[in-house]
């Protein structure tokens, strides 16, 4: 597949975005020690960054305008659920910060942090559905998408998290959240590393012969039947060279996980809070490679269709 | 602003019904009903055969196809940059063209490929706003461009890459079975067919219910090995090919 950049944009902002509030509502259920501010701070910072996602998720579209549409299939569309429940969730992290600031989470105690974790989990299910539910891109097509999206998500989050407490001097929040940070990272590696194994190895169900039903073991396309170029030769082939996948797979997995989780370790030893801040700074475009990877990596069964111009 | 309440309140109407139930629901909402339910059997299920033993690959019917549905009242199919560089365009048929075998045995094998009006379409359900859909008359898969955001969610999800994204009006195209021209009254009743199925040279192309047992069709895919593609993914493919066939010599 070729790798939309707003969607890699979308799901990973919004990704992080879930993962810092769920590293957030974690902390406040656990009663961690929070400096007065930071906890509203961080919330905007998610809100933030939840709304650069939609925004990012806008670009995708070809008639923006109509974008509103998108909510009404929710019983037969995952892309229309997740439409529902984004928005819903940026509502609800929004309704926790006008809290948070107002000083009411007294009274409402438990109820807005757990609102919030839900929303993530049931955010990284839709969208993660989007792609697991498409049962012929068999690269996706696995439980091992939704625990990428989720565990992803939640390590760069609660990264996230701990950067913006060493910034704010919540020594407390980090002590607690750092080791789930690394642990998490480390998890979501091993996981990702698993799929990479899996997609590697798929045998296709579909063939040249399945597809044309031409049953010659010797079977080869002479013309895709145009010379210029099509949807089809665009939407479906990321165009980049064998070198530059291995060098996106080993990137990302450097950048995303590997140096991140030395740099926390290194936080988590030292008390220092830059490793924390380069630790976000290096995993940024290793997220989005992860990401690219994940579109590039999935051999749509159309492309059987389109293999030579001549 | 009321355009937009109507189709929330009709397409909560026409979703009630759950897959799988044989109950009717409503007759009233289910004689004016247009979409096909996910999973419902249809009586009727117009499709095209395609016979590779006979098509000679000439691309008649690409051209007609892309005539006809270029000055329909949906708009152009657009082409883009078509005298520069890197022309594209839209077009819901294509003929390519295959080798099986090795040298010197080899057969060459044209293989027009359009939309299949899959009978369990993976295209429909995935669309978020309800503008790819199946039609309960008649079974051809439709996109209602008006509806459409242009998310291209639904050629993600045919496995055949039957649908493409007109560049210029942003919204997913398809093949229509010439939706706009099988049921005109304004032509001759011999012209009622899809365009490309008029083209043809070689009459490659059959067009026809395959529900009814006794149709053109129907005989054609019963009598002579008519395959779908990919059986693999289960969709059911309602247009069918006509296997290629050693043909004895001619007596004269």
């Amino acid at each position: 597949m070729h790798p939309a950049f707003s969607i890699l944009l979308f799901t990973t902002l919004s990704g992080t975005a879930q993962g810092l509030v769920v590293a957030l509502a974690l902390a406040s259920l656990l009663g961690v020690p929070m400096p007065p501010g930071f906890l509203s701070h961080a919330l905007l910072v998610a809100e933030v960054l939840l709304l650069a996602g939609l925004g990012a998720s806008f670009l995708h579209l070809g008639r923006k305008s109509r974008a509103w549409r998108a909510v009404l299939m929710w019983r037969t569309s995952w892309m229309s659920r997740e439409v529902i429940v984004l928005p819903a969730f940026i509502g609800l992290v929004g309704l926790w910060w006008l809290a948070e600031w107002a000083g009411a989470t007294e009274r409402l105690g438990f109820l807005l942090p757990l609102l919030a974790i839900v929303g993530a989990l049931v955010l990284w299910y839709c969208t993660a559905m989007i792609y697991a539910c498409l049962r012929f891109i068999e690269e996706w097509a696995h439980p091992l998408t939704i625990a990428n999206f989720t565990l992803i998500g939640l390590a760069s989050g609660m990264l996230l998290a701990c950067a913006l407490a060493t910034l704010s001097g919540a020594s407390a929040m980090v002590a607690a959240t750092g080791p789930v940070a690394l642990v998490l990272t480390l998890a979501a590696w091993m996981v990702r590393a698993l799929s990479l194994h899996r997609n590697a190895g798929i045998r296709h169900k579909s063939t040249l012969q399945s597809a044309t039903g031409i049953q010659s073991p010797q079977l080869v396309q002479k013309s895709m039947g145009m010379s210029a170029g099509a949807f089809n030769t665009r939407e479906f082939f990321h165009g980049a060279s064998l070198a530059a996948m291995q060098n996106a797979r080993l990137g990302f997995q450097l950048l995303g996980f590997a140096l991140p989780a030395l740099l926390m370790l290194w936080g988590l030893s030292s008390h220092h809070s830059w490793p924390w801040v380069w630790a976000v700074l290096v995993q940024a475009p290793g997220l989005i490679a992860e990401r690219w990877v994940f579109f590039a990596q999935a051999k749509h069964p159309q492309n059987l269709y389109y293999q030579v111009v001549s | 602003m009321i355009g937009w309440l109507k189709d929330l309140l009709q397409t909560n109407a026409v979703a009630q019904a759950p897959a799988g139930t044989s109950t009717p629901v409503q007759p009233m909402a289910d004689a004016t009903r247009v979409r096909a339910l996910p999973g419902e059997t249809l009586a009727k299920q117009l499709a095209l055969v395609i016979d590779l033993n006979v098509c000679v690959g000439c691309h008649a019917c690409v051209t007609s196809c892309k005539q006809w549905n270029t000055s329909g009242s949906a708009g152009p199919l657009a082409d883009m940059a078509p005298y520069g560089a890197d022309p594209t365009g839209t077009f819901f048929n294509r003929v390519q063209t295959y080798e099986a075998g090795s040298f010197p045995n080899t057969e060459t094998i044209h293989f027009p490929k359009s939309c299949l009006h899959c009978e369990d379409p993976p295209c429909v359900p995935v669309c978020p706003t309800g503008a790819s859909y199946k039609r309960k008359e008649d079974g051809i898969v439709l996109v209602d461009y008006d509806k459409c955001i242009g998310c291209k969610y639904c050629a993600w999800a045919c496995p055949y890459g039957a649908r493409e994204l007109d560049e210029e009006r942003q919204v997913m195209t398809k093949c229509t079975l010439c939706v706009d021209r099988i049921y005109d009254e304004h032509l001759p009743k011999e012209d009622r067919k899809p365009a490309c199925v008029k083209a043809c040279p070689t009459g490659a192309r059959l067009f026809g219910d395959v529900k009814d047992p006794e149709s053109e069709v129907s005989k054609a895919i019963r009598e002579r090995g008519g395959y779908a593609l990919m059986p693999e993914w289960e969709t059911q493919p309602a247009n069918q090919y006509l296997p290629r066939h050693k043909t004895p010599p001619a007596k004269h």
